[in-house]
């Protein structure tokens, strides 16, 4: 498989080397590491000192009170804003694509189009958010059949009920592949069934060696996820526990 | 489909459907031309000579109404986001939106514009040359107008904001424009010097609009 940038084709004519999203385990794994984060957002210190690393196949959830740096901490690490000091870097994903560009961001909203149909809002998150060209009808197929929006993908989505928009925000972690998935708050507005879809998605997304990150105040259901709270000391300059947990089953 | 041309076709199609305010700039168009002879009056000499000049205020206007939605509609349902999460460039996607637009929006304006010449008392030559400003003119309009879109796109009201921002801006495609199209409706002046000049406005807004208008919505989302 070509990469490509944009829409014109590949950039130099000379063959790439092949690049897979997600190695399998074992092989080439993914580090993510932040050192030392702070961020400040108007004129207020949201968070400072958050330090943590999360590893292929390994989940990180983040906690904290409203107002903690949650979201915050999640638009940081996809790169839609800057840390104001601190580091924070990705080995072993593709030196050439920023970490918001390997990464798959679902924030509270959820990016449906009413005018569009079902099918429509997911084909276009998958050809625009996939590398590949011509990301396979099928895989959308798949993913609106695995949220039980199958039935309904010729419905335009402005009468999808607040669920339904939510889980098909959350098919576009499965149409397109990446190895990164930033979650903020994925369980709200899902019922039952659809959360443990949810966990499930996250669980074979982890066993195939990706991270996740998940904001959230609910449990998840992930098995062996460590936690990060946030704000919990100083609710001035918030800084960071990272509490063990277990570690990967 | 690679991405772009995915982001040009769900641009359209969000703009032809219901809410979308691709038909809202063509009828408004229609509505302005239209009202034209019943303010100034049957005086057929005097309509010929600000036929020019109300057909292309009407097309100014007219293609600035659904300008705001253009990027304040993305930003606002979490799209934006999610496009700076893509690979594509996001110059090139801030083009391609514009393109969209100018599609959906623009494009009818140049179809309508020579039925509306009839209104005015344009003859068929000067209908042309009008018809064709209009077509080199208008991108450079949207281009000028993606600035101020991105510009305004947090804002809840950003519609009075973009149009303050933007107009200014158009006034030298407004007059080369204009001062082109009076020459193919009137002569003396060669038809060639203002159009010429307003290629190449329209050449430079092609070029600044993304690059201005992308760097207005990377601030806009610290």
């Amino acid at each position: 498989m070509v990469r490509y940038h944009g829409a014109h084709g590949p950039i130099s004519l000379e063959k790439r080397p092949k690049t897979v999203p997600i190695p399998p385990p074992g092989k080439a794994p993914m580090r993510l590491t932040a050192t030392e984060l702070a961020c400040r957002r108007g004129g207020r210190d949201v968070f400072s000192g958050v330090s943590f690393t999360v590893g292929s196949g390994e989940a990180l959830t983040i906690t904290g009170r409203n107002g903690a740096g949650k979201s915050s901490l999640l638009r940081l690490v996809a790169g839609f804003i800057r840390p104001c000091s601190g580091r924070l870097s990705f080995e072993g994903g593709d030196p050439e694509l920023s970490l918001g560009e390997q990464a798959h961001y679902l924030g509270h909203q959820d990016a449906v189009k009413p005018s569009l149909s079902v099918a429509e809002n997911l084909q276009f998150w998958a050809a625009f958010l996939d590398a590949e060209l011509g990301a396979g009808a099928d895989k959308v197929a798949e993913a609106l059949e695995a949220f039980g929006l199958g039935e309904i993908s010729a419905l335009p989505a402005a009468y999808l009920s607040a669920g339904q928009r939510r889980r098909l925000s959350i098919a576009r972690l499965v149409a397109v592949k990446r190895p990164i998935w930033l979650l903020d708050e994925p369980t709200s507005t899902l019922d039952a069934t659809a959360q443990d879809r949810l966990s499930g998605i996250m669980g074979a997304h982890l066993a195939e060696g990706g991270l996740v990150l998940a904001a959230t105040h609910a449990p998840l259901g992930l098995a062996g996820a460590r936690e990060l709270r946030l704000g919990e000391l100083n609710p001035r300059s918030a800084s960071a526990a990272l509490s063990a947990g277990e570690e990967k089953p | 489909m690679t991405p772009l041309t995915a982001l040009l076709v769900r641009d359209m199609r969000i703009a032809v459907r219901v809410g979308g305010g691709a038909l809202m700039g063509v009828l408004f168009f229609l509505v302005v031309v239209t009202l034209t002879p019943f303010a100034v009056g049957p005086d057929l000499v005097l309509l010929k000579r600000i036929g020019p000049a109300i057909l292309w205020l009407a097309a100014l206007l007219a293609s600035l109404l659904a300008l705001d939605r253009l990027f304040a509609g993305d930003h606002e349902d979490g799209s934006l986001d999610l496009i700076l999460t893509g690979r594509a460039p996001l110059e090139l996607v801030v083009a391609v939106k514009g393109v969209a637009h100018w599609l959906t929006t623009a494009l009818p304006l140049v179809v309508a514009a020579p039925l509306l010449g009839l209104f005015l008392n344009l003859d068929a030559p000067a209908q042309a040359g009008l018809m064709l400003t209009l077509l080199i003119g208008t991108p450079a309009l949207t281009f000028i107008g993606l600035i101020g879109a991105a510009i305004a796109a947090t804002l809840r009201r950003g519609g009075l904001l973009l149009a303050i921002i933007v107009l200014p801006l158009t006034v030298p495609v407004l007059i080369f424009g204009v001062a082109a199209a009076n020459a193919a409706v009137s002569g003396p002046v060669p038809f060639g010097t203002p159009f010429t000049v307003e290629c190449a406005l329209t050449l430079a807004s092609l070029v600044i609009g993304p690059f201005a208008a992308a760097a207005a919505l990377r601030l806009e989302m610290e």
